[in-house]
């Protein structure tokens, strides 16, 4: 098959919107990294750089959906075309909820600068350049499009899951040895629950851009490995104490 | 082909008095919904057709559903008009042209050399590109077929059939009180839905459409859509079209043609979001005409 169109306006516009697409991805992508960042850094000047730039992020999310109307209005799109179309909508808005996320994530980096130091943090930022890498992955996948690319990214959510249950667990127990942890602590719980759910917003874009070239859905449900909901942590016996 | 041989085709000796067979299996009218398999009204197998030396139409394998709208799309000169015209034997007044391979309807053989060509034009019937309305009155243009077949017993048998005709082709409301005006004077997509009104008077099972709507307007073209899924609940439909959209918004099933091969056929939800053939893909998203 070949693959320009006729009219090669049509191509043009398809193109602007992947384009755009990998631009937003790629603001997502350093976002993302700014925030963890902050948070490990406790750097309070990074992390109001990242919360003023995510408005640029929904205007491109807005680019998108312009781009899309259009096209569904002019081109009647079908096939392949039209799967594509629909993706990049739903792509860009996954961005722009990661966008969100990262965004409060660095919210939460200027309050824990203030706070005093917790171990956590460290499992925070593994967990947020797991994250980033996943993120990376997807995207390339999109670009190339690589529908395995696109694949592998999907099981490693699991990674991320798992990480996310054993923070969690980690920071009850912080909470409950010390109640002077408490804050900064329950600051990184929500922060940890932000990463896992851009998590899940990646894994989203993997399912959406296997449809768009296979036009089947990912056989499957996706292994969700968030036992956060179930979790109980018992206090730490007196005599273990701190 | 000539207008009269048009004429001749659409009006033929129809068969005497069957029952209209009830669908027994017709397409989910929502999507999604479970339907009954539909049943096979016409059934193509090793279809070749050749102009002279020229191999127009290719090893054509198709089954055509009772009481649904097949669509027959793909490019100029592809074979989708000429392999309609096998499906009524309207080939057979082309000279050059020689059709090979097995075409049955309700299992018989189309081209058996016992069979009336002209009662299978009855069961067949075919509304062409270009409305062609006789030079009559509009009543006489529906009354025609019925009369010189002597389907109707007496006139209030006969008003009766070109009421109820023209009822179906969604035309009465606009004519009913000019009967006795030319339908020649009526507008495009008016004569149009005359012609098929025409077409349905002598109880045909089957109706071909060769483009019927690139003469007419959006409007007119809405309104022979709707009264073509309106059909579909008693008559087996198969149109070729041009127009891809028009393919998508009528028809149940979708036969892409290339060359004289008929590359892919299914439901024309799955041709138009998931074709299974590059060429269908192709030709279908404007990649190539």
């Amino acid at each position: 098959m070949v693959d320009q169109h006729i009219v090669r306006q049509f191509d043009e516009e398809l193109d602007e919107m992947r384009a755009t697409i990998a631009q937003m991805g790629g603001m997502v992508e350093q976002q993302m990294a700014n925030a963890i960042m902050a948070i490990g850094r406790r750097d309070e000047v990074m992390a109001k750089r990242c919360q003023e730039a995510d408005a640029e992020i929904d205007a491109m999310e807005d680019k998108v959906e312009a781009l899309t109307l259009r096209m569904l209005a002019l081109r009647q799109p079908v096939a392949l075309d039209l799967r594509a179309i629909l993706a990049a909508l739903k792509i860009a808005h996954n961005l722009e909820r990661m966008g969100d996320y990262a965004k409060n994530v660095a919210k939460r980096a200027s309050a824990l600068a203030q706070l005093p130091e917790v171990g956590p943090i460290n499992g925070i930022v593994r967990m947020g350049r797991l994250t980033h890498g996943i993120i990376k992955d997807v995207l390339d996948a999109y670009s190339e499009p690589n529908v395995d690319k696109a694949v592998t990214a999907w099981t490693r959510d699991q990674e991320i899951d798992q990480m996310y249950n054993s923070l969690f667990r980690e920071l009850l127990t912080y909470m409950m040895e010390d109640p002077r942890n408490i804050t900064a602590c329950t600051h990184l719980l929500f922060v940890a629950k932000n990463i896992e759910r851009i998590g899940d917003h990646a894994t989203n874009i993997a399912e959406t851009l296997y449809f768009q070239e296979k036009g089947t859905r990912l056989e499957g449900l996706r292994p969700k490995g968030d036992r956060t909901s179930y979790a109980v942590v018992e206090p730490p016996e007196a005599d273990e104490a701190i | 082909m000539s207008d009269a041989t048009q004429v001749a085709a659409q009006v033929a000796t129809p068969a005497t008095g069957a029952p209209k067979a009830t669908a027994t299996g017709t397409s989910a009218a929502v999507p999604g919904a479970q339907a009954a398999p539909a049943a096979v009204k016409i059934v193509a197998r090793d279809v070749n057709v050749f102009y002279g030396e020229k191999h127009a139409l290719k090893h054509v394998d198709l089954d055509i559903n009772e009481n649904e709208v097949t669509a027959l799309i793909g490019p100029s000169g592809c074979g989708k008009s000429t392999f309609l015209r096998c499906l009524n034997r309207m080939n057979d007044v082309i000279d050059i042209c020689r059709v090979t391979g097995s075409i049955t309807l309700d299992g018989t053989d189309v081209y058996d050399t016992s069979l009336d060509v002209v009662q299978l034009r009855a069961r067949v019937g075919m509304v062409f590109q270009k409305p062609n309305p006789f030079p009559k009155t509009i009543y006489d243009n529906v009354a025609y077929g019925p009369r010189i077949h002597g389907i109707a017993r007496n006139k209030s048998e006969l008003d009766e059939i070109v009421h109820r005709s023209l009822e179906r082709a969604g035309l009465i409301k606009e004519v009913h009180d000019r009967l006795d005006q030319p339908g020649t004077g009526l507008s495009g997509g008016q004569q149009q839905r005359l012609c098929i009104a025409r077409a349905i008077a002598v109880n045909p099972e089957v109706i071909l459409m060769d483009e019927p709507c690139s003469a007419l307007d959006p409007i007119a073209t809405a309104k022979i859509e709707e009264l073509i899924d309106e059909l579909r609940e008693n008559f087996t439909i198969v149109i070729v079209t041009h127009s891809m959209q028009q393919a998508a918004r009528v028809s149940q099933r979708t036969a892409f043609f290339h060359l004289g091969d008929l590359v892919e056929v299914g439901d024309t939800e799955q041709i138009f979001t998931n074709p299974k053939d590059s060429r269908t893909q192709g030709y279908i998203t404007g990649r190539f005409g």
